[in-house]
């Protein structure tokens, strides 16, 4: 008896448990002091600062990060390849707790959460591109949720469920794919509103347009990143399709991703043309401007292409991090390093260790919940019962 | 002109002109960079 206590006990004190229990502890303690002493208690937003890093790192970094379940499905079930189906649940998965997690951060953000279902209910400005990211949202992660669902219907054996909703896979891949497409650009049309805030170099009439291509990045990349972490600590749970397919997952992905990212890169190039902002790279903001384009675009389509071309696969999964992190330099400048840019650093937002400390505490909700699917429900495998053609 | 942008006529002249310059080697960029990412795949 007194073994098995000591078992227990010593199966719970992991690292992982010990950390993310003490994070989920903190997380609570500000979440509590945010909703009793509102906004000002745990954060340095201001009226020259509405927004901080709930927004720009939490919300579009979550978002954009998320694109792998629209990007994945609509290469299995719309254009046909079906040698990435293994990919589609993990990132299906990842989809879902990241579109989650933006609907639980946003409560944070906003002022007066108990009044986010008004733009649905009681205001008549449908015109609203914040509207129609809203709406998009809400009715994204409903997709994705029932997109998600045969994988916990084939866990509890809710068999004549689960055939219901493989039924409208097709269905709800096609809403999936518009959803995301309204949304993804929209989160960058929100930006047009503010040409005289937002830096030259980041603000255009195109930023819709690249905050769309960045999504599909952005995808792409996390569904590798996502794969070799998955391989790393849940190889255990993977069966021998998921096993197969891993290296012709990051091949195919990488190859997209690199051929995606030089697109990207063009377009940017022919912004600035267009736009004639050439001479705004010899400034500071410039300089910063240089090191995403080069350093977070170019480097990883380069390092993509050398991957794919060389059928490197570890230099693939670590340029995937390499993009993820562009794509959040990116989300971050955007909505934050190059906003408010003319105002003097007195007045410019920092965040509060504790704005710092909900978005950590939000990270970590979504790594828990991610780790006790995929150890319980059949994500990284196929369930015996259902081996079907897909 | 001596690079000065009197009119909006100027300035799309001035943008375009790069633009489209830039366009041609991007295009042909796309399909070498196309053929070098799919070289080794005829080997499989």
């Amino acid at each position: 008896m007194s073994d098995d206590v000591t078992t227990a006990e010593k199966t719970w004190k992991t690292p992982f448990n010990i950390i993310a229990g003490i994070i989920v502890i903190i997380g609570l303690i500000i979440t509590i002091l945010r909703f009793t002493g509102g906004l000002a208690t745990v954060t340095n937003l201001s009226d020259y600062n509405p927004w901080g890093i709930w927004i720009g790192f939490d919300l579009l970094c979550g978002v954009a990060l998320a694109a792998g379940g629209f990007v994945t499905s609509a290469a299995v079930y719309i254009f046909g390849m079906k040698r990435y189906h293994s990919a589609v649940r993990p990132a299906i998965l990842t989809g879902v707790l990241g579109y989650a997690l933006v609907a639980l951060a946003i409560n944070y953000d906003v002022g007066r959460p108990w009044r986010l279902p008004y733009p649905f209910v009681v205001q008549s400005g449908t015109t609203s591109v914040l509207f129609e990211v809203g709406l998009c949202v809400m009715l994204y992660l409903t997709v994705l949720l029932v997109e998600f669902s045969p994988a916990p219907m084939e866990w509890l054996g809710f068999r004549k469920a689960r055939n219901i909703v493989v039924k409208l896979t097709l269905v709800l891949t096609i809403f999936g794919v518009v959803l995301s497409t309204m949304h993804q650009s929209s989160l960058g049309a929100l930006f047009l509103i503010a040409p005289s805030k937002l830096h030259p170099l980041w603000y255009s009439p195109y930023i819709p347009i690249y905050f769309f291509i960045t999504a599909i990045i952005a995808g792409l990349s996390m569904v590798i990143f996502e794969s070799s972490l998955s391989y790393r600590y849940f190889k255990h749970k993977m069966d021998a399709t998921h096993l197969q397919e891993k290296n012709d997952v990051a091949l195919g992905f990488g190859k997209a991703a690199a051929f995606v990212l030089a697109g990207y890169f063009v377009i940017q190039v022919f912004g600035l043309s267009m736009e004639n902002k050439w001479h705004y790279l010899g400034t500071g903001y410039g300089l910063w401007y240089l090191v995403e384009l080069l350093g977070f675009v170019a480097l990883p389509c380069f390092l993509y292409a050398v991957g794919v071309r060389e059928k490197n696969i570890n230099l693939i999964k670590w340029t995937s991090a390499l993009a993820v992190l562009g794509i959040v330099l990116n989300r971050l400048n955007v909505c934050l390093i190059a906003f408010n840019w003319h105002l003097p650093s007195s007045e410019r937002y920092v965040p509060h260790w504790m704005e710092i400390g909900i978005s950590v505490f939000i990270v970590t909700i979504g790594v828990i919940v991610f780790r006790f699917v995929v150890t319980r429900m059949p994500i990284l495998y196929e369930h015996p019962e259902y081996k079907e053609v897909h | 002109m001596d690079g000065i942008i009197y009119t909006l006529q100027d300035f799309y002249l001035h943008t375009k002109s790069i633009t489209y310059l830039l366009m041609a080697p991007a295009l042909l960029g796309f399909v070498g960079f196309w053929i070098f990412l799919s070289k080794n795949d005829e080997e499989e």
